[in-house]
Parts: C-alpha cells; structure tokens; sequence
C-alpha cells in the first residue's frame, strides 16, 4: 500500500492557513475514499489532484468549469459585449443614415439582413450600437450603486448605534417605492435624457445594495476574529479593509450581478418611455418605443429590439445564478 | 399580539412621513422653475412675484412642506394642470383601473407561480426543478414592454383574435366585467403583467421550500412516520412567511410598477396617468399618483407583515 501522508504532508494543509480541524477532517475523509477506491496503476496519477486540499477561489473555479450551463451562458454575454464594443467594424451601415425611399423593410431586403427601421436606417447597425447604450446604461447605475451603497452599508454595519439607525431607516424610506416607480419618478422630474435616467438607475439601487452590505458587515462585526484583530492592535481601517471587506465583497458582488439584469430592463424601459436615451442615439428601448407604431407594417423587425433586451437580460441572470452557486453565497 | 401590531404601526408611520418627503421633493429637483409649466413666457417680474405668492412658493421649503402635507392629509392634492381637474379624482379612477387589472393579474400569477416553485422545491434537483427553474428565469427575464408588443403583434395583428389596445369598445366608461366584448380586452395586459410575478414567485418559493425541506423537523416527521404528503403540508406551511413576503412586494408592483405594460396597452391605469403626467410636465398629477402608489405599497407591506406574524409566531419575537 502507498503510504499517503507523503501526497498531503499537513505542512501544505497549514501553508494554505487552513488549521481548523474541519480541513483536517476533510483531508482524511478524502484519504478513506481514495482508499475505498484503490485501482492500480494509473491511480496515483489520476486521483492526485482530488487529494489536495482546495483553497476557496480554487473550488470557486473547479465549480465554474464544471458548470456548463454558466459557461455557455457567460460566452454569450461576452460576444454581446464584443459584438456592442466593436460595432463600428461589425455593422454593415452607418447607423444614422436614413433612406427615405427603404422605410419598414422586412428582413433581407436589398443589403439590409434584418431590415429597416422608420426612417429607413439598417436594423442591424442600429442593432449592435445600440448595444453600446444599452449596457452602459444597464451597467454604469449598478457600478456606482454597489460603490456608494456598499460603503454606506459597511458604514452603518461597522458603526452601528446611531449611524446605523440614520442610514438605514432612511434606506427604508427608498425601500417605501416600487423600483420602477420610483426610476420613473426621478427621471420624470428631471426630464429625462441619458445621464439623469442612469441617475435615477444609481438611486434606486443604492437602497438594495446598502442593506445586503449592512446585513453582511453586520454579522460579521459580532465574530471573533474581529475581536481578536482588535485585541492584537489593529487599527479599524486595517481590520476593515482585512477583515470585513472580504467577507462583504461576495454578496455585494454576486447582488450586483443579479441587478445587472434588472438594470438592462429597467433602462430600456426608462428609453422605452422616452424618459432615458433621446433620439436619434440608438438604444433598444427607444427604437422599439419608435417601432412599437409600425407593427401592422414589419411586425418581426419592429420585435428585434426587445428581442436582444431578452436574450441579454437572461444571459445575466443565469450567469450570476451560476456564479452564486459557484461562489456559495447565500444572501 | 396586540402590542407588536401596534409598534408595527408605528414603525409605518416615519416611513410614510419620508415617503411624502420624497414625493414633495419631486418637484424641486425638477431643472427649472417648478412653475415654468403655468407661467406665460413674457411674464414680468412682478407677475411672477404675484403668481409665487399665489401658491406658496415664496415661503421657506419647510412651511412649503408643511402646507402642502396638510393639504395632503385632508384629501387634496392639487389641480392637474392638464385637465384642470382635482387630482385626487384623476388618481382614484386611474387606480380603479389598474385595480381592475391586478384583480386577475394577483390571483393568476401567484397561484401559477406558487404552484410551479412548490413542485420545483419539492422535487429539487430532478427534471420537473430544471423545466420549472428554466421557465422562471425565462419569466424574470422578459422585459413585459416587449412580451405585450409581442403578443399583440400575434394575437392582435396576425391572428386578429383580441384588441391591441385601450379598454372596451366605450373607452374606459361603464366597463362590464360580464360582457366578452369588454373582457377580451383584459385579456393581454393581464397576461403580460402576471408574467413577471410568476417568474419571481417560482424563483423564491423553490428556495424556500428547498431550504425549509433540509431542516432538521422534516427529518423527524419523516422519522415519526409521516406520510409523504403530510410532510409536504409541514414544507409548505414553513415556507409560507418568506413566500408571503414577496407576495406583498408583487402586489405593490402590480399596483404601483405596470407603467410600461398600461402604457404599451394604452390601458387608462395609474401607469398611464404617471406616463401621460411626465410628457405634460403635469407635476401635481406626478405627485400625487407617486405619493398614492407608494403609500398603498407601505400599507401592503404592512399588512404582510401582519399576517407572517400571525402565520410564523416567532416572528414577533424579533
């Protein structure tokens, strides 16, 4: 019989800072099985890899690989992305021109291959650069969002007492509104346009976003180690940035992920009632607001635009559904 | 029992209290004089001193504030500068409207979607969890703008099966509940608006009743012997406080959030009114529709969490 302990020496185990005993248990258990297992030769090769002990963001991605539904969705969300990001090599027409004579054309007609639009301008370019605005405005609110919203909950969860108490029930408040309404509102007020629509994007997510930061730091603050930091003189930026940030940046990460989704829709909904993007800029909502008229004439052109809004929005999804499952995090 | 009602009320109140602040606030962070809308573009100097005292606009924000608020509290919002009608009446018979809609979107979509993400959670991990998950991602994805476009373009224009758009032959006046001629008008707004609420209720119902289902209780009534169905009954109750919870949110949307779908079906809700609002600069009606929604939407999470803890007694202890 190989004598094992050589594979796994518990030097390995401790280099990795993995001393609890729970690692230590699973290093045996996984002994037992390859054990149980015992085939010949080849084994040695073969299972070596499983023996090891995985650190977190290694079992992150064995995870990742080994799901290959994320991975067929995240290749798509990167080819919109490439596709939006390269618009100007990939799209076949400039897409302002307009041809007064080519109006509402169905697919494939003369050189445009998914027809043209009200004022005769190509589907296709108008298509994948309104990609370009789409996103941005989908992802540039949950950027600033997750930033501002994740220090204040980090903020209100640190401090707690009375900071808490002011952040979060004025979270509340925001809380108070229907997301879309209150989207609507703000940028109703403002009258609209691209930069007040993110505006209005950023506020309403910075509510949502601050209290799953609260909620972590939250729980978080009330562990030991926390307190053995301080008590080994750690100063509290240090054992914030150390200690609390690692544990907050998972749900705040995967939270945002999951808004991204929710933020493309509500974007081009905001364009859809001209309350985001002006015309003529090329956003999917607003083209199929302006084609919603012609749907007696190219029923099919006039669905494209919401079509890449769909296909997008759920590519997002199912990839941060997978990379919570992937990144174990539970909010 | 009574004493966490009580405090659960009164934890409602400062948030209806920022909740009109906010609203209030709408008309400020308007660019621009808020009464740009009413004033003639020659008006001189002193017209404008004379119309800015008329409404209140010359004294500090906080008594602004306060009159307004007073005003609020006994019913009466203001003038639509649109129509020139209370807005109080423009925002009860929008809301009737989109009543009318959430009256079947409710009932559908929650019964659907608690139905398909109790299976899913029950059988988690098998084909019936993947279908149903799939289908509920499909649901939270849609943007409904486009599904009511979409389903119009079928059922409306290729098929000629229902009305595109509006409610009812008359307009939205003496609507019969009873007569097809007015029904199928229902019929795709309804669906476009249940489809997200579905996909959500599928979505949270599954967790919960996956995670409730690897509690150690279920274990112990499986051990004592429990029929399958039995237990399933013990899941489903124990799943039913987080399910509840984002049953109230749906309905606030349902009420609050179906601007874009009334405003694709042209349906006369408070969507629409919102929408119509926005493109005339009609501030008062903004507000008002905005302030209504949200306070109903408060009042519907208030009344969810009343009903957890009479559901789930531990709650109150919290």
């Amino acid at each position: 019989m190989t004598d094992y302990s050589s594979v796994i020496p518990a030097k390995a185990v401790i280099e990795r800072g993995e001393t609890s005993t729970a690692a230590l248990d699973s290093r045996f258990r996984e002994d037992d099985d390859v054990t149980n297992k015992m085939p010949e030769p080849l084994y040695e090769e073969e299972a070596l890899p499983a023996m090891r002990v995985r650190g977190y963001w290694q079992s992150v991605f064995y995870r990742l690989r080994h799901d290959p539904v994320t991975l067929v969705f995240a290749a798509i969300v990167l080819m919109i992305i490439l596709a939006a990001a390269f618009a100007p090599l990939l799209a076949p027409f400039d897409p302002y021109k307009e041809n007064i004579v080519g109006r509402l054309k169905p697919f494939g007609w003369r050189d445009h291959p998914l027809g043209t639009d009200e004022l005769g301008r190509d589907m296709l370019s108008r298509l994948l650069f309104g990609g370009r605005v789409s996103l941005l405005m989908g992802v540039i609110p949950v950027l600033i969002a997750s930033v501002v919203g994740g220090k204040l909950g980090v903020l209100a969860g640190f401090v707690g007492g009375r900071t808490n108490t002011a952040i979060m029930r004025t979270v509340d408040v925001f809380y108070a509104f229907p997301s879309v309404l209150l989207a609507v509102a703000i940028a109703g007020a403002m009258g609209g346009g691209m930069a007040n629509g993110m505006l209005a994007l950023t506020l309403v997510f910075i509510p949502p976003m601050c209290r799953v930061a609260e909620t972590a730091t939250t729980q978080v603050r009330a562990l030991d180690f926390i307190e053995a930091a301080r008590a080994s003189g750690a100063r509290t930026m240090t054992i914030i940035r150390y200690h609390v940030l690692g544990n907050v940046l998972g749900p705040v990460f995967i939270y945002a992920s999951s808004l991204v989704s929710v933020s493309i829709l509500l974007a081009s909904g905001l364009s859809f009632l001209g309350l985001g993007v002006r015309p003529p800029l090329p956003d999917w909502g607003l083209m199929l607001s302006t084609l919603r008229q012609s749907i007696y004439v190219v029923p099919f052109v006039c669905a494209l635009p919401g079509l890449a809004i769909f296909i997008t929005s759920i590519c997002c999804n199912l990839v941060s559904d997978g990379l919570r499952a992937a990144m174990d995090v539970r909010m | 029992m009574g004493r966490y009602i009580l405090r659960r009320i009164l934890y409602a109140i400062p948030i209806a209290f920022g909740v009109s602040v906010v609203c209030f606030s709408l008309v400020y962070i308007a660019p621009g004089d808020p009464l740009q809308t009413v004033m003639p573009p020659d008006a001189t100097a002193e017209t404008i001193a004379i119309v800015k005292h008329a409404y209140g606009f010359d004294k500090p924000l906080p008594i602004q504030f306060l009159i307004w608020l007073g005003r609020v509290l006994t019913g009466d919002f203001g003038m639509s500068i649109a129509t020139r009608r209370p807005v109080i009446w423009e925002v009860s018979d929008a809301l009737a409207n989109t009543a009318l809609l959430a009256m079947f979107a409710v009932p559908i979509s929650f019964s659907i979607g608690y139905m398909m993400g109790a299976v899913a959670g029950s059988f988690a991990g098998s084909w019936i969890d993947r279908v149903v998950t799939g289908a509920a991602v499909v649901g939270v994805s849609l943007p409904n703008y486009w599904l009511g476009i979409v389903l119009v373009i079928f059922f409306a224009v290729q098929c000629m099966l229902l009305p595109a758009t509006g409610m009812g032959p008359n307009g939205s006046t003496g609507f019969n509940l009873l007569h097809w001629s007015n029904t199928k008008f229902l019929v795709l707004p309804v669906v476009t608006l249940s489809m997200i609420p579905v996909g959500i209720l599928a979505r949270t119902t599954r967790a919960a009743v996956a995670e409730v289902r690897n509690q150690d209780f279920v274990q112990t009534l499986r051990a004592k012997g429990l029929s399958e169905w039995a237990v399933t009954r013990h899941v489903l109750k124990n799943s039913l406080p987080q399910v509840m919870a984002v049953m109230g949110l749906q309905f606030g949307y349902l009420l609050g959030g179906s601007i874009l779908v009334e405003t694709v079906f042209t349906w006369p809700g408070s969507g629409f009114l919102l929408s119509k609002a926005i493109i005339n600069r009609d501030v008062p009606v903004l507000q008002g529709t905005i302030l209504t929604l949200s306070l109903v939407f408060v009042a519907t999470n208030l009344i969810v969490d009343l009903l957890q803890s009479l559901i789930d007694p531990r709650i109150r202890r919290a």
